[in-house]
Formats: structure tokens, C-alpha cells, sequence
């Protein structure tokens, strides 16, 4: 028995934190690369509905979203609580958006302008009238490309 | 002059404080998430050359009403039986054997009443100004979802593999471009067989 307690030594050894900076740098990195800086701040409610046939946005470069729902608390005043079109940073009316929306798609490199996707992130109590006209006005615009962006889940949820 | 034996070391014990400070600035501004949706074209502006006239048995109505009830085909529906309603009428093939409207892969009723071809079929949705969007996604979602489950039946038939995984893996770009030639064929041979019809009427105003 005395044989395996010869070599116990009485204190403990450091444990070398020398590699730490390589362990953080790696995790930094990882999250350097798949950050996407959160560029609008939403000024409408916006509680997206469900759905199961979804397919993935990918490529964000080629993206325009535009977001529909009730003005937040802060803007409810000053706006009302009718449902409002945000795109970017501000409120847009339905007769502008046609412009606005081009004016995006303008600003995208020449070879994406093609396959330029409308994201639409609606409010799940929004009516479907404000959703109509602007698909409308995206008609005349030739944005034909849409996405109802959705959460992932059951669809049958939206209806309670 | 002090002469020095090479040069000093640099004190490197700060740098991971330093990278600490910047992996929590990305930890708090990071969002992984991707967007996903049901993707939709819209129909272009002008509007086409010649007057196409459809038959009436190859339209499947949809009305949506401001309460969020369904009126398919004239009936009111729950919506839990809408995928299975669609399902029927696109997988129909009413069209006899004898003629070329006939569907060799429908296992649908074969009811002379209902469509003839799925390559016919034409699903219109109509809804009303005053319908909750959450309803009208959910309509959305079980019309594109009769497509899908039929899609998946064929691919299942033909190339023993989900249409639905089939096509995330053709539109995925991380698949290389080898796969993707084969990928897309079958895709559209999958989309021939069950094209996806889905006509939007501009709502109506009225109830």
C-alpha cells in the first residue's frame, strides 16, 4: 500500500492559465464573425405569427425588410393606434413605400438588385388591408419577390 | 548607457482582459438568428396578352371573412380541414384516361367534378380587408402545406427522399455546385408535377 502514497506531495500545483488568452481569442472570434449589428430600432409591435413550411432567408445582403404593426408605447400618442408601415428607421406611408423600396433596392450592388427579397415581418393582429396595398404598391414596383417572415412553430397557434 | 541583453519581454497578462472586453461586447450585440418565412411571388403588374378561360371545377375558392371563418368551395370549413380538402382537389386527376389532360400519378378520387390535372389546378384566395394577418399566414401555411405533402409523396416515389429536404439542400449555399445540377432537376421535375397555382384576388372591401 505504502507504494502509491510515496509520491504524494503535500501542496497543490498552479494550474497554467497561460493558455486563457488563446481560449478567449477563438471564442471571440467566433462571435466576430457571426455578428450581425442590429442596424433599425423597431418602432412598432411586432409579435410575428407561426408557420411550418417555412424556408430560410438566406443571404441577407439581397434583403429588404419592411415592418407593419402598431406603434410602440412611445409613439402611440403622436401616431395613433392604427397599424404603420416602418421601414429603416421611420414611419413610411403606403403611397411612399413604392419609392422608398426602390431607393433600397438602388442602394444594392448592381448584381443582387435581381433577386432582391421583400421581407415582410407583420404584426400577427395587423389586417390583412395595409398588408393588401402594400403588396399592391410593390406590384407597381416590380418587387415581386416576397417573404412573410415567420416564427418557426405550429400554425395553428396564431389562432388563439 | 544601460546596455540591455536583447530586447524585454512584453507583458502580455492583460491581453486576455482585453479580449474579455471584446468578446463581451460581441456576446451582447450578437443576434445568430435567421430569418425564415413562407416565401411568395407576386403576381406582375400587367397583366398577360391573352384572356385564358379556366374551368370552373379547376378553381379551388378559399374566402376568408373578417371574423377569420373559411368559406372553401362554397362551404364552410374549419381550418384544420383545409390541407386535406386542397390535398383532395389537386391530387384529383379527373381528367379520363383516354385524354392528355390525364394524370398518371394522382391518387387522388378521379371525381370528373373536381380538377383535371394538377398541372390545372388553381388555388384563388380571396380575403377581406378586415382579416387578422395571423389567420391569413395560417390559411397560407396549409395551402403551401398540401403542396408540400404532395411534393414530398411524388419525391418519395420517385427519388426515395423528402422534396422538402431536397430543395433546402438545393437552396442552401454551402451545397457545391456538382450536387446542385442534379438537385435542381429533380426539383423541377418535383415542381412540374405539382405546380404551385396560388392565385390572390385583391381583397374586397365589402363583408
Amino acid at each position: 500500500m505504502s507504494k502509491f502514497n510515496a509520491k504524494k506531495t503535500t501542496d497543490t500545483p498552479n494550474v497554467s492559465t497561460a493558455s486563457l488568452p488563446d481560449i478567449v481569442f477563438m471564442l471571440l472570434f467566433f462571435f466576430m464573425t457571426v455578428t450581425v449589428m442590429k442596424d433599425t430600432a423597431l418602432k412598432v409591435e411586432n409579435t410575428l405569427p407561426n408557420a411550418s413550411e417555412i424556408k430560410k432567408l438566406e443571404k441577407k445582403d439581397r434583403v429588404v425588410t419592411i415592418y407593419i404593426g402598431k406603434p410602440t408605447a412611445k409613439y402611440v400618442e403622436r401616431l395613433g393606434d392604427e397599424s404603420k408601415i416602418q421601414l429603416n428607421d421611420k414611419f413610411v406611408s403606403v403611397k411612399e413605400i413604392g419609392d422608398y423600396v426602390s431607393l433600397e433596392i438602388a442602394k444594392m450592388p448592381e448584381h443582387l438588385r435581381a433577386f432582391t427579397t421583400i421581407s415582410l415581418k407583420v404584426d400577427k393582429n395587423a389586417n390583412m388591408g395595409l398588408v393588401s396595398d402594400l403588396k399592391q404598391e410593390l406590384r407597381q414596383i416590380n418587387a415581386l419577390k416576397i417573404n412573410y417572415t415567420t416564427y418557426e412553430g405550429n400554425a395553428f397557434l396564431n389562432l388563439e | 548607457m544601460a546596455r540591455r541583453n536583447g530586447a524585454p519581454e512584453v507583458n502580455a497578462g492583460s491581453m486576455a482582459d482585453i479580449a474579455f472586453l471584446l468578446l463581451i461586447f460581441f456576446l451582447v450585440t450578437t443576434t445568430i438568428e435567421t430569418d425564415a418565412g413562407l416565401d411568395r411571388m407576386l403576381p406582375p403588374m400587367e397583366p398577360p396578352e391573352e384572356d385564358v378561360v379556366i374551368k370552373q371545377k379547376n378553381i379551388f375558392t378559399v374566402n376568408i371573412n373578417k371574423n377569420g371563418q373559411l368559406l372553401v368551395e362554397d362551404e364552410l370549413t374549419e381550418l384544420k380541414d383545409l390541407r386535406a380538402k386542397a390535398m383532395d382537389f389537386l391530387d384529383n386527376g379527373g381528367a379520363a384516361s383516354g385524354s392528355p389532360e390525364y394524370c398518371n400519378y394522382c391518387k387522388g378520387k378521379r371525381d370528373a367534378e373536381s380538377s383535371d390535372n394538377p398541372t390545372k389546378a388553381i388555388i384563388s384566395l380571396k380575403n377581406d380587408r378586415e382579416t387578422k394577418y395571423s389567420i391569413y399566414i395560417t390559411v397560407q401555411n396549409e395551402l403551401v402545406g398540401a403542396y408540400n405533402d404532395l411534393r414530398n409523396r411524388e419525391a418519395q416515389r420517385l427519388y426515395k427522399q423528402d422534396f422538402t429536404d431536397l430543395e433546402a439542400a438545393y437552396l442552401n449555399p454551402e451545397t457545391p455546385e456538382t450536387d446542385k445540377e442534379e438537385l435542381k432537376e429533380k426539383v423541377q421535375r418535383i415542381q412540374g408535377l405539382f405546380p404551385q397555382k396560388l392565385s390572390e384576388a385583391e381583397t374586397s372591401s365589402n363583408n
